[in-house]
């Protein structure tokens, strides 16, 4: 069992996305506790955020499969 | 400590990479019949049988099966097409919406689903193929909306300094024609791909810890198999999201594309 540098370029690469998208939700939990009645157009402006967010460690994660 | 007891077992347990998703049936290279072709062919058939078995008989007040149907139908139309591309020229893309929606979503729960188990979208080219398809609707209603000046020209928004113009332009051009396609098809790649091998690891970990490893290996398999369960429910979630998430994406960028502004 070896390993390879490639797969920790994903673990770094997660960081951002992983902080990105607590502050997403955080800020739609936010919202909903403050406005009950807003969360359906909330839901999906968060979905929308976290899938935007989310494509950069998921570049991260194809990346590493290339150069492994 | 535990590699060391993994090598005196004799074999070592090799941990599943991208080689592990390539099965090929029948044949071989590049026109081999695959495992997932055959997946997706079956998902085709299934979501056909269901879609014609639960609308044969189309009543005003819906049945069971009816309502079933309806529910994910208006998931797809309401939820997704009208709220987002508009309720002038929604109607139109929701054939399109519900077809990306439901062939995603079988073909993700395929992943977990036990004597199948394979997702479909872990293999590059099937979402490749279903982003071309969005790709070249969301160009070809801009243009046929907006001419194809007109459909350069909306890229950018109005009210800018001049100097910046061209920058924002070259922007625009690499967000409309190279990131969203890529990202659109990446994350529906990466995220099933991912899912998909992080499972396979906890469970053929579990197995080689469980057959192979001494008895302290075989205590802590117990939780590998928990933490493969648990996983497993996690993927659940995460295959009805992307499935929502792509069809939603693609429903942004067609309303972008007919959008009278930037």
């Amino acid at each position: 069992m070896d390993g390879n540098l490639a797969i920790v370029g994903y673990g770094l690469s997660a960081i951002g996305p992983g902080i990105g998208i607590g502050l997403i939700f955080a800020a739609y939990i936010n919202g909903v506790a403050r406005q009950p009645e807003a969360r359906g157009m909330l839901q999906s402006i968060a979905i929308l955020g976290f899938a935007l967010a989310e494509a950069l460690a998921i570049f991260g994660i194809a990346l590493a499969f290339v150069f492994s | 400590m535990s590699l060391r007891v993994l090598a005196a077992a004799g074999e070592t347990f090799e941990a599943p990479s991208a080689e592990t998703f390539w099965q090929p049936l029948i044949g071989s290279g590049a026109f081999a019949i695959t495992r997932p072709a055959i997946v997706y062919a079956l998902s085709v058939v299934l979501i056909a049988a269901v879609l014609l078995w639960a609308t044969k008989r189309l009543a005003v007040v819906p049945g069971k099966r009816q309502m079933t149907v309806e529910a994910v139908y208006g998931l797809v139309r309401n939820g997704l097409a009208r709220d987002i591309i508009g309720s002038h020229d929604f109607l139109k893309f929701v054939p399109l919406l519900f077809s990306l929606f439901t062939l995603i979503l079988v073909n993700n729960l395929f992943g977990i689903i036990p004597p199948i188990q394979y997702p479909t979208m872990s293999r590059i080219a099937f979402p490749l193929a279903l982003t071309l398809f969005v790709f070249v609707v969301y160009h070809f209603v801009g243009i046929k909306r907006k001419g194809l000046g007109g459909y350069f020209k909306s890229m950018v928004p109005a009210g800018l300094p001049t100097w910046i113009v061209p920058l924002v332009f070259l922007l625009e051009l690499l967000t409309f024609f190279v990131t969203r396609p890529v990202t659109l098809a990446l994350r529906l790649f990466g995220n099933m791909f991912a899912g998909h091998i992080i499972l396979v690891l906890f469970i053929l970990g579990a197995e080689y810890m469980l057959l192979h490893g001494g008895i302290a290996l075989k205590l802590v398999s117990i939780p590998t198999f928990l933490m493969a369960f648990v996983l497993t429910v996690f993927e659940l979630l995460v295959e009805f999201l992307q499935a929502y998430v792509f069809t939603m994406l693609a429903a942004t960028y067609i309303a972008g594309s007919l959008a009278d502004e930037h």
